[in-house]
């Protein structure tokens, strides 16, 4: 598969959350107004991005050589959680502004099951480095896609009137299941 | 001894964790294909929420405050690697079909929550009761709703062809967005079960229950009401 291939295979027709089920603990729980949706669709774009390259050296030059495969989820984990951490503090020092409208969801990203997600597809498909931050880059979009459509949805929801049994969370489910059945309709395209 | 088969029924009904508690939706949603994927790793959630809430519970004294997420996450994720293994040696075709959803399990919201709300706060015998409730109730839950998207999906059930004959399956149960379909209409169902039985014997009616994961706030879900 060429480059904007895996691209545009990534944010629409293996969306991650609409597709593979991964990530939806955010999607559900940021998706309420459209400003908290962007914060952390950006903040996820940026952290898949990161943990993508530190965990494919990491594998590449430490686990594989050292016979240590089997580590790999501890491992990865344990990177995504410092390197939050680091992005965090590195921040908070050198760009504030940026600080301010990601920080708060920083602290909560580490586990978010689509940054250790990506991280474990790679290397299961084993992606080249380059092909692997394209992958994240487009993996974190579509997340981005799939929650600002959500906020845009449910803030129109807010003023219906919606039986008193599927307030809240169930209706988002069944919101986010008629949303999912309309990006299967991109699974031709690649 | 009372205290011990409380902790361990809550988890059965009271506080199902999919359900009630709107626990670890990512698994719950992408591995219920079938039922017996569902079971499968229901019982490996089993296994690393006992454990992980027995551990964390013994050491809950020596950890400093500050620090205790990431502790958490690296007794699970020690617990994840040990299962994998174990699913490597005896369930290989099962390890197939769940795919990356067993490593997963380190992110889980359920082992995360679990830990911070019950396991570092109450001794070790009640932190196993509840991890083996909650985590029963987790695999209850991942049956059953493997159950219904296999019996709409493929018109069985555990493989078992139980629809009558020229049923035609809604295949789209089996994909992704019947996963959303049919958890949403659960909880609706549940909901209005729940409104019923109030409204029947003159109590207040119970709001919604709201993604509260059990006092977790790892994923920023626990956070939108602050």
């Amino acid at each position: 598969m060429s480059i904007f291939e895996i691209f545009v295979s990534a944010i629409f027709v293996n969306n991650v959350v609409l597709a593979q089920n991964l990530g939806n603990c955010p999607y559900l729980g940021c998706s309420k107004e459209k400003g908290v949706a962007l914060g952390m669709g950006s903040a996820v774009i940026f952290v898949t991005i990161m943990a993508t390259l530190c965990t494919w050296l990491v594998q590449k030059y430490v686990l594989i050589p050292a016979h240590l495969e089997y580590l790999q989820t501890l491992a990865f984990i344990l990177i995504i959680a410092s390197l939050v951490q680091f992005v965090e503090m590195f921040l908070k020092k050198a760009i504030p502004p940026l600080y301010a409208s990601l920080g708060i969801f920083l602290p909560l990203i580490t586990t978010n099951c689509c940054v250790l997600g990506v991280t474990l597809l790679v290397q299961r498909e084993e992606l080249g480095l380059m092909t692997a931050l394209v992958y994240a880059l487009a993996t974190g979009a579509g997340f981005l896609l799939a929650l600002l459509l959500m906020a845009g949805v449910r803030e129109r929801l807010e003023t219906c009137r919606v039986p008193k049994a599927l307030r809240g969370t169930p209706i988002a489910l069944i919101m986010a299941g008629i949303m999912a059945l309309s990006f299967m309709a991109f699974k031709g395209m690649v | 001894m009372n205290r011990f088969i409380q902790e361990l029924t809550k988890g059965l009904w009271k506080e199902i964790p999919p359900f009630r508690l709107l626990l670890g939706l990512c698994p719950v949603l992408a591995v219920t294909k079938s039922a017996s994927n569902g079971l499968g790793m229901g019982l490996a959630v089993l296994f690393v929420l006992t454990l992980s809430n027995m551990i964390i519970s013994m050491v809950r004294g020596f950890i400093p405050k500050k620090v205790r997420i990431a502790c958490f996450i690296t007794i699970s994720a020690t617990l994840v690697v040990a299962v994998e293994l174990l699913m490597q040696a005896y369930a290989y075709p099962l390890y197939l079909q769940l795919g990356i959803f067993v490593p997963l399990i380190v992110v889980n919201c359920v082992i995360l929550g679990r830990a911070e709300a019950f396991a570092a706060k109450n001794p070790v015998h009640l932190s196993i009761a509840d991890g083996l409730g909650i985590g029963l109730g987790f695999t209850m839950s991942l049956t059953f709703l493997g159950a219904v998207r296999e019996l709409f999906g493929t018109g069985a059930v555990f493989g078992v062809p139980v629809m009558w004959e020229g049923f035609q399956p809604f295949t789209v149960m089996t994909e992704a967005p019947g996963a959303f379909l049919c958890l949403g209409i659960i909880l609706g169902l549940m909901n209005w079960n729940t409104q019923h039985q109030a409204r029947k014997r003159n109590l207040a009616v119970p709001e919604n229950p709201l993604p509260g994961c059990g006092g977790c706030t790892a994923c920023g879900a626990g956070r939108q009401g602050e």
